[in-house]
C-alpha cells in the first residue's frame, strides 16, 4: 500500500558514521537512552522473567501429576531450610501452593508478556516502522525500563517474607480482599502490591511515551492510516495501559491502607465493600488481557502479510477493530464477577456486552485468512508461528463465547475451564505471537539468522505440547475441577496426568529455543537487510541488520501508491 | 517520595514480628480436618455416627458422645451413600456433570446442544479454511501473489454474520439468567450457609436448627465411608427433595465460594453481604461439591456435601437435630437444641 523512496538514506551510509558509534559497555547497556538497546534489555528480562515463571508452573505441573500431595511438603522445607526456620507445617505448604499460583500469574503478566510485547517488540520496531530516529522521551524509556527491575525483585523476595499462613503472597495475581487484606499478615503482600506499584508506573512511562512517539513523531507522508499495523495496536494498547493501570494503583493502594493504615474500603465492617475491589480490580484486569494480545495482533498482521507477499487484507477494518476491542474492552470487566451476587439486570448486560467482542475479533480472524487467500506463502519459522497463531487464538476466543453466558459462567466460573480458555488466548495466543516476532525481527535485532530446522522443530514440539497440555483442561473444567487447589479427588487424575506430560514436551520445546537462540547467536549465517523477501514491506526492512545504532538521521519520505 | 517510602517501608517491617509469635497458631501439622473438628463434633454426634452402615464420620465423635450427647427422641435417617458418578465427577469424564435442578437442565442443554456444537463448527471451519489457503496458496502452487486487499462485500458479510449468530445465542443465554434468578416461592425453606476458613458452616432459621459446622474427612475415613476423598465432608447440608431451597451464604473471614456443579450452584460466600441462591433438587442423593474462590491455605480442602432426602425423612432428620416443623407435619419438637449451643462460632 505504500512504498518508501531510498533515496534519502541507505544502510551502507551509516557504517562510516558518527550514527553507529556506541557507548562503552556501561554507559551504553546501564544508562541507554537507545530505544533499540532498551528493547533488547526488555527481551532479556522478558526471556528471564518467563523462564523463572515457567519453572514455577513445572513447579505446579509436577504436583498436579497424580493425586494426592507428592512434592510440596519438600518443597516448603527447602523453602524454610533457606530461611533458617523450622520445617514448614502442611497448611505452610498449602500456602506456598498458593505463593506459586499467584507468582506464575504475576510474573507470567507483568513481567514476561508485558515487557516482551511492548517494552521488547515495541521499543525496538515502533519507532522504526514510523521512520523516526528514537522514541520521543529517551530517558523515560529508560527509567521505565529499570524501575522493572526493583518491581520483580520486591516479587520474587516476597517468597520470603511471611504472608499469612506460610511464607510468600498467597492471593493469587489477583490479589483480591479480604484475603490480601485481614487474610494475610504479614509483609509478603505488601511487597507484592509495591511490585504491582512500580512495574504499574513503569508501563504507565512506557505508554505515555509510546503515545507521544507514535502521535508525534512518524516521518513525512505518515498518516495514521498507513502505519504499520503492528503501531496501530500497539498505540491502542498504550491507551489501555494509560487508562487501565491508574485504576489498578488505586485499588492496590487502597488495599495497601487497609492493610497498614486502618483504613475500610474494602470491609464490610466498616463501611467498604470487598465487591469494591473486585470492580476496580477487573475494571484493569479486563483491558490488560486485550494489552498483551493486541499487541500479538499486530505481529501477526506483519508476518503473514510479510510471508503471504501480499498487504493486509482490510486494513482499516483491522486497525479499527482493534480500537473497537480496546473500546468495548473497557465495558465488559464484570463477566469476571458473575459468581458475586451481582443482580439480574447486571449480569444481563455484561453477559451481551462481552459477546460483542467477538465480532471485532472474528474480523481479525477472517482478514488474516482473507490475507493468505491468493498469496504466495513461503513457511519460515515466523509464518508457522503465526499461523499456529490464528488457529489457537479461535479455539480460545470460541471458549470465551462460552463464558460469557452469565447463567453457564455459573458452573464454569474459576474451574480449570477458564484456566484452559486464558491459556489458549493468552499462553498459546500471547507467547505465539511472541515467539512468531521473535524469529521474525531476530535477524534484524541481531544481524544474524536463527537455524529454521531448529525453529520448526521448536514449533512442532511446543504446538503439541501446549495442546496436550491446555486442552484437558477443558475436560477438567467441565466436570467441575476448581482452580487453585493442590490437590484433586482421583476422579480428575486421567486429564491431570495428560496436562503434566504435555508441560514436559512444551518444555523440550522451549529447551529447543534456547539452544536455537545461541546455536544462532554464534554461528548464524550473517543475515541481510531484508532477509524476507519483497512481501516485507515495513521500514525497518530497509536497515541493515542490525540497523545502525541510530537509524533514520534523514528522515524518510512515504509516498502514496496508487492503489490503496 | 523517599520519606514515604521508607515509612511504609517501616510500617510494613513493624508486621514482621507479630506473624512470627504467631507462628504457632497455625502450625497444626494435623490432617485438614483436624482444628475445626471440634467444634463441629457437638452436632456430630448424632445418631448417625452409631449407624453400623455409617462409620463414625467425625475424628473424636466418641468423645463427643460421651460428652454432651443430646437427649433426642428421634433417630436420624442414616447417612446416605452416594451413587458412583452421580453428583460427583466420573473418571476422565469430558463434558457437564449431570443435573438435578431444572436450571441445571436448561443451562446443560444450551451448553450441549447449542454452544458446544457452535464453538466445534467455528473452530473446524477455521481449521478448514486455514488448511485449505495453506495448501493451495503456497509458493509453489502459486507463485505470483494476488494485489487484492479489499473486498467491501465479504467484509460486510463476516461482520454480520457473527452478530447473527450471538444475537441467536444470547436469547436463549438471557432467558436462562432470569431463569436462575427467579425468586423462591414464598413456602422455600431458607438455610443460611457460611464460609469459614476453612469448613462450612449451615443454620436452618425456619427449623430452629442453629448452625453446624461442616468439615472435610481425612482420607481414610473419607474411604471407609465409601467417599470420594476431598469432596466428602463429615457433616452434610441436608435438603428436602423437591421442595424449593433458598440459600442465603455468607462468608465469615474471607471470600469463599459455595459450589455444587450437578446442582449449577455457585455463589461466592462474601463477608457483609447476603448473596441468595434458589433452586430445587428433583431427585434423592449425595452432591458433591468443593470451594470455588481461593481463600488461603485450605482452599482446596473445605469440601461441600449436598443429602437431598424425600420430604418425610427429611422431616425426620429435622426433628433429629431438635429441630421444628412449620405447618403440616408439626408434632411435638422435643427438647430444643440447648446442648448445641455450644457450636456457634
Amino acid at each position: 500500500m505504500t512504498t518508501i523512496t531510498a533515496d534519502h538514506y541507505d544502510d551502507h551510509a551509516h557504517d562510516h558514521h558518527d550514527a553507529d558509534h556506541k557507548p562503552a559497555f556501561f554507559q551504553r547497556w546501564f544508562m541507554s537512552t537507545n530505544h533499540k538497546d532498551i528493547g533488547t534489555l526488555y527481551l532479556i528480562f522478558a526471556i528471564f522473567a518467563g523462564v523463572v515463571g515457567g519453572a514455577i508452573s513445572g513447579l505446579m505441573r509436577v504436583e498436579l501429576r497424580e493425586p494426592g500431595i507428592q512434592y510440596l511438603q519438600t518443597w516448603a522445607n527447602f523453602q524454610h531450610s533457606l530461611l533458617g526456620v523450622e520445617p514448614a507445617t502442611l497448611d505452610q505448604a498449602y500456602h506456598l501452593w498458593n505463593a506459586l499460583i499467584t507468582a506464575h500469574g504475576l510474573i507470567m503478566v507483568f513481567f514476561m508478556v508485558m515487557p516482551a510485547i511492548i517494552g521488547g517488540f515495541g521499543n525496538w520496531f515502533v519507532p522504526i516502522m514510523i521512520g523516526a530516529p528514537d522514541m520521543a522521551f529517551p530517558r523515560m524509556n529508560n527509567i521505565s525500563f529499570w524501575l522493572l527491575v526493583p518491581a520483580f525483585l520486591l516479587l520474587l523476595g516476597s517468597a520470603f517474607v511471611p504472608g499469612g499462613t506460610g511464607y510468600g503472597a498467597g492471593t493469587g495475581w489477583t490479589v483480591y480482599a479480604p484475603l490480601s487484606t485481614s487474610g494475610s499478615a504479614g509483609p509478603a503482600v505488601d511487597m507484592a502490591i509495591l511490585s504491582l506499584h512500580i512495574s504499574g508506573a513503569s508501563s504507565i512511562l512506557g505508554a505515555i511515551n509510546f503515545i507521544t512517539t507514535i502521535l508525534n513523531m512518524r516521518a513525512p507522508g505518515m498518516t495514521l492510516h498507513k502505519m504499520p499495523l503492528f503501531v496501530w495496536s500497539v498505540l491502542v494498547t498504550a491507551f489501555l495501559l494509560l487508562l487501565a493501570l491508574p485504576v489498578l494503583a488505586a485499588a492496590i493502594t487502597m488495599l495497601l491502607t487497609d492493610r497498614n493504615f486502618g483504613t475500610t474500603f474494602y470491609d464490610a465492617a466498616g463501611g467498604g465493600d470487598p465487591e469494591l475491589y473486585q470492580h476496580l480490580f477487573w475494571f484493569f484486569g479486563h483491558p490488560e488481557v486485550y494489552i498483551m494480545i493486541l499487541p500479538g495482533f499486530g505481529i501477526v498482521s506483519q508476518i503473514i502479510s510479510t510471508f503471504s507477499r501480499k498487504p493486509v487484507f482490510g486494513y482499516l477494518g483491522m486497525a479499527y477493530a482493534m480500537v473497537a476491542i480496546g473500546v468495548v474492552g473497557f465495558v465488559v470487566w464484570a463477566h469476571h464477577m458473575f459468581t458475586t451476587g451481582m443482580s439480574v439486570n447486571v449480569k444481563m448486560y455484561f453477559t451481551a456486552a462481552t459477546m460483542v467482542i467477538a465480532v471485532p475479533t472474528g474480523v481479525k480472524i477472517f482478514s488474516w485468512i482473507a490475507t493468505i487467500w491468493g498469496g504466495s506463502i513461503s513457511y519460515k519459522t515466523p509464518m508457522v508461528w503465526a499461523l499456529g497463531f490464528i488457529f489457537l487464538f479461535t479455539v480460545g476466543g470460541v471458549t470465551g463465547v462460552v463464558l460469557a453466558n452469565g447463567g453457564v459462567d455459573d458452573v464454569l466460573h474459576d474451574t480449570y475451564y477458564v484456566v484452559a480458555h486464558f491459556h489458549y488466548v493468552l499462553s498459546l495466543g500471547a507467547v505465539f505471537a511472541l515467539f512468531a516476532g521473535f524469529y521474525y525481527w531476530f535477524p534484524k535485532m541481531s544481524g544474524k539468522m536463527y537455524n529454521e530446522f531448529l525453529g520448526h522443530l521448536h514449533f512442532w514440539v511446543f504446538f503439541i505440547g501446549v495442546n496436550l497440555l491446555f486442552f484437558p483442561m477443558h475436560f477438567l473444567g467441565l466436570s467441575g475441577m476448581p482452580r487453585r487447589y493442590p490437590d484433586y479427588p482421583e476422579a480428575f487424575a486421567k486429564w491431570n496426568g495428560v496436562a503434566t506430560h504435555g508441560y514436559e514436551i512444551m518444555a523440550l520445546g522451549v529447551l529447543i529455543f534456547f539452544v536455537n537462540i545461541f546455536w544462532s547467536l554464534i554461528a548464524g549465517r550473517k543475515a541481510e537487510g531484508n532477509p524476507w523477501g519483497e512481501g516485507a514491506t515495513t521500514l525497518e526492512w530497509t536497515l541493515s541488520s542490525p540497523p545502525p545504532f541510530h537509524q533514520f538521521e534523514t528522515l524518510p519520505v512515504i509516498e502514496e501508491t496508487a492503489h490503496h | 517520595m523517599k520519606k514515604v517510602k521508607s515509612l511504609v517501608l517501616a510500617g510494613l517491617l513493624a508486621f514482621a514480628p507479630a506473624l512470627a509469635l504467631n507462628g504457632p497458631v497455625f502450625a497444626q501439622n494435623e490432617t485438614a480436618a483436624a482444628p475445626a473438628a471440634e467444634l463441629a463434633t457437638p452436632v456430630d454426634a448424632d445418631p448417625r455416627s452409631s449407624d453400623p452402615g455409617a462409620p463414625a464420620d467425625s475424628a473424636d465423635a466418641n468423645v463427643a458422645n460421651a460428652a454432651s450427647a443430646p437427649v433426642e427422641t428421634v433417630a436420624a435417617p442414616p447417612r446416605m451413600k452416594p451413587t458412583e458418578g452421580i453428583g460427583m465427577p466420573r473418571p476422565g469424564e469430558i463434558t457437564l456433570q449431570e443435573q438435578f435442578t431444572s436450571t441445571g437442565h436448561t443451562a446443560r442443554w444450551l451448553h450441549d446442544k447449542m454452544l458446544l456444537p457452535l464453538i466445534t463448527i467455528i473452530s473446524v471451519f477455521v481449521a478448514i479454511l486455514m488448511v485449505y489457503v495453506m495448501i493451495r496458496y503456497r509458493r509453489s502452487a502459486n507463485p505470483v501473489p494476488s494485489k487484492t486487499s479489499h473486498n467491501t462485500a465479504i467484509e460486510v458479510i463476516w461482520t454480520v454474520a457473527p452478530v447473527l449468530i450471538l444475537l441467536a445465542v444470547a436469547v436463549p443465554s438471557i432467558g436462562l439468567l432470569a431463569d436462575q434468578y427467579k425468586p423462591a416461592p414464598k413456602d422455600a425453606l431458607t438455610v443460611k450457609v457460611t464460609g469459614y476458613q476453612w469448613y462450612w458452616g449451615y443454620e436452618y432459621p425456619d427449623n430452629g436448627i442453629p448452625e453446624f459446622v461442616s468439615n472435610m474427612l481425612p482420607e481414610d475415613k473419607a474411604k471407609a465411608n465409601g467417599e470420594p476423598y476431598l469432596l466428602a465432608p463429615d457433616n452434610r447440608l441436608i435438603l428436602p427433595v423437591g421442595r424449593p431451597i433458598k440459600l442465603i451464604i455468607t462468608g465469615a473471614d474471607v471470600i469463599h465460594s459455595f459450589a455444587v456443579p450437578s446442582l449449577w450452584v455457585k455463589m461466592d460466600a462474601v463477608p457483609g453481604r447476603l448473596n441468595e441462591k434458589s433452586f430445587t433438587i428433583e431427585k434423592p442423593g449425595v452432591y458433591y461439591g468443593q470451594c470455588s474462590e481461593l481463600c488461603g491455605a485450605r482452599h482446596g480442602f473445605m469440601p461441600i456435601a449436598i443429602e437431598a432426602l424425600p420430604p418425610a425423612q427429611f422431616h425426620q432428620w429435622v426433628r433429629s437435630q431438635g429441630g421444628t416443623l412449620k405447618g403440616a407435619e408439626a408434632e411435638k419438637t422435643a427438647q430444643a437444641a440447648p446442648a448445641n449451643t455450644a457450636q456457634k462460632i
